[in-house]
């Protein structure tokens, strides 16, 4: 089996490029030049050095004690929360705007949820000195202020979007309205592993350093040659296809993706794609959707604005078509409890969308002699308010 | 023949299109705005079924899908409204949309559909070329269906060639990098392009969209193209009507009197 996209885009049924005639210029510029530039050697080289120097890579790969004393297998942390700006997200920003600078694109627009991809694009082109605005539903603007505040400081405009959810579908919306305004000069840094080819494939490349680590950590550090499984939050999916990419071909270790119940998948507000969705078009690729009968996008509900959106990466939706990845999901409540949990057994404090991966673990099957990876794909700072309310 | 080929072959003047959103201002307009644009001379009709996320439109166009939504309007619907159709309208009308609401009625089921109802012909542009030609272009064909595309001012003189090449009953002519809605300013830059569009010779009639907004712009931006298309200035009017017909009477009246 295959689980890698192909020369059309495709990762089985799912992917390719559904887009208005506007966009294609910029797509197909994309997708014939995103491999070679990415391949090249001084492109790795500068990535490389920018994750280690300014990022602060390699992340640790951290042996959970307390938690995996209670859950009676070995359970370790990647600890994406480390990164400079706090999570995952940073690395896809970083290898896009070196991408961006090789088109020569001084103008960058991306779409943010939680406000972490924000962040991570916002200082990205702090770093590089280009212009950067940020679409951000005027909801999420509002439960994750902090990391508005700081996209602000570090000189980007974030653009309040009110049409339609007001949340993550609706700032990718108008993302690709700017887009289609602005066609020459104007790199659009998507946040997940969405939209059309070869964005999926794209940032899965860039995320894939989660994985890589891991690979070379895990027998490095333990007694363990191979992860027994891989646990990871799933909004479009890119922390989650990060952790995956370097096992994919590995059928022996267990890939498993949380996505966000909201308040319980037949409460009809939920945000688990994979499990309610049917396959559809959204923001370019065919996928997975929460849709009605007349193919209408449904509001996705999530705790997390980061997982409160309606479509999910086609590579994932392809990773669940054919088994080789199990997707299970867990409501705002036990995300909560989870988070809490963390903070009090190891003294972290998570980001809430990485909250969701965490609150699966006591479901999880695993052995005292299995080592569990969790992707720890952020830090709770931006998300206090939630945690504690009355503070 | 086909009503689109009908009309580009019957006259030679310049083509009136029009844009409105099915199932808007309330749900049971649809018919009545059409006909309403056909009395008041417009000359063809792209009726858009409304999409949740509309992607290349502007907030007059969000709006509308918006309101239709609300208004309870989806496929089964409308096909359900234009089982009169061609009791009301004899002019030639496309139903233009995004391609997901279609994929879920089902391809086939849809083209069936449109064929039964009187429809000539499909705007889906977001349908890949590639999957068109597999597999969509054959069926649109049994169904009689012409298949509208767009081109661009960033597209390539040998995408426009291509783009030329497979569209059917028309070329549609995006007249600005922008979403729908944005008033047209018909300058230097935008002369060259239209120009640059005339002089290809394409096969296909060339019809300008995107910003029309009055008179001045609709007879500049056509000038060197067969026809044009007016959506949102159209929906603004709708927006706020009173007395649809006369207000769409007089809007067509301004953007070209009655002959
Ligand atoms: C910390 C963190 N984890 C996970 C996600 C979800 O995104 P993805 O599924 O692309 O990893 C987000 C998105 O904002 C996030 O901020």
């Amino acid at each position: 089996m295959v689980y890698h996209v192909d020369q059309r885009g495709f990762f089985g049924f799912f992917g390719g490029s559904y887009i208005p005639e506007m966009l294609v210029p910029n797509i197909t510029e994309l997708q014939s030049r995103y491999l070679e530039i990415i391949e090249d050697a001084s492109f790795q080289a500068e990535f490389r050095q920018l994750l280690r120097d300014y990022v602060g890579r390699p992340t640790p790969l951290y042996p959970a004690r307390r938690l995996s004393e209670k859950l009676g297998y070995p359970l370790f942390l990647k600890r994406e929360d480390l990164n400079h700006t706090g999570a995952h997200k940073i690395n896809n920003a970083i290898g896009q705007i070196l991408l961006a600078q090789r088109l020569g694109k001084r103008r960058i627009i991306a779409e943010t949820g939680a406000g972490q991809h924000g962040v991570a694009t916002a200082t990205v082109c702090a770093l590089m000195g280009v212009e950067c605005f940020v679409y951000m539903g005027e909801i999420d603007m509002k439960r994750q202020a902090p990391n508005v505040r700081r996209m602000q400081m570090l000189g980007t405009k974030v653009i309040p979007v009110t049409s339609g959810s007001r949340v993550l579908k609706d700032a990718a919306n108008e993302a690709m309205r700017d887009w289609i305004a602005h066609p020459e000069d104007t790199h659009y840094i998507l946040g997940s592993a969405v939209g059309p080819h070869p964005f999926p494939d794209m940032v899965m490349r860039f995320q894939a350093v989660i994985s890589e680590e891991i690979k070379t950590q895990l027998p490095a550090q333990t007694p363990y040659q191979l992860p027994h499984s891989i646990i990871a939050c799933v909004g479009g999916g890119s922390n989650a296809i990060g952790a995956f990419a370097h096992f994919l071909d590995t059928p022996s270790v267990v890939l498993i993706g949380v996505e966000a119940a909201g308040k319980g998948l037949d409460s009809g507000e939920t945000a688990a794609t994979i499990a309610r969705g049917r396959e559809g078009v959204l923001h370019g690729s065919k996928t997975l959707v929460m849709q009605t009968e007349d193919g209408q996008i449904t509001e996705a509900h999530s705790i997390s604005a980061g997982l409160d959106y309606p479509g999910v990466g086609p590579q994932h939706a392809h990773l669940a078509r054919t088994g080789r990845a199990t997707y299970v999901s867990v409501t705002d409540e036990e995300a909560l409890v989870a988070a809490h949990e963390l903070a009090r057994l190891e003294g972290i404090i998570p980001a809430l969308e990485t909250a969701h991966a965490l609150a699966y673990l006591p479901r999880h099957q695993a052995g005292p002699d299995q080592p569990v990876v969790l992707c720890l794909s952020g830090r709770g700072d931006k998300d206090m308010a939630t945690y504690c309310p009355e503070a | 023949m086909n009503r689109i080929e009908a009309l580009f072959a019957r006259t030679e003047r310049k083509v009136l299109s029009m844009f409105t959103t099915a199932g808007y201002p309330a749900l049971d307009d649809t018919l009545r705005v059409c006909r309403a644009l056909q009395d008041a001379g417009v000359e063809m009709i792209e009726l858009g079924f409304p999409f949740s996320d509309p992607l290349a439109d502007g907030p007059t166009i969000q709006r509308s899908n918006e309101q239709a939504l609300a208004n309870g309007m989806s496929l089964k619907v409308l096909f359900g409204q234009l089982k009169a159709l061609r009791d009301n309208v004899d002019i030639p009308v496309l139903l233009m949309g995004y391609l997901n609401p279609v994929l879920q009625y089902g391809v086939e089921r849809f083209c069936a559909a449109c064929a039964e109802v009187g429809i000539d012909g499909l705007i889906l542009p977001d349908m890949p070329v590639d999957e068109y030609k597999e597999t969509y272009q054959a069926l649109f064909a049994k169904y009689d269906l012409r298949s509208v595309f767009l081109v661009t001012p960033q597209t390539s003189p040998e995408r426009i060639r291509m783009l030329d090449e497979i569209t059917t009953g028309f070329l549609y002519v995006v007249s600005v990098a922008s979403v729908t809605g944005n008033k047209l300013a018909v300058d230097d830059t935008r002369k060259q392009y239209f120009q640059r569009i005339h002089e290809m010779k394409l096969k296909s009639p060339t019809m300008v969209g995107f910003g029309i907004h009055d008179r001045q712009s609709f007879e500049e931006s056509t000038a060197m193209l067969r026809g044009g298309i007016i959506g949102s200035a159209l929906l603004k009017v709708l927006e706020t009507s009173k007395d649809i017909e006369a207000d769409v009477r007089s809007f067509v009246a301004d953007i070209r009197p009655v002959v």
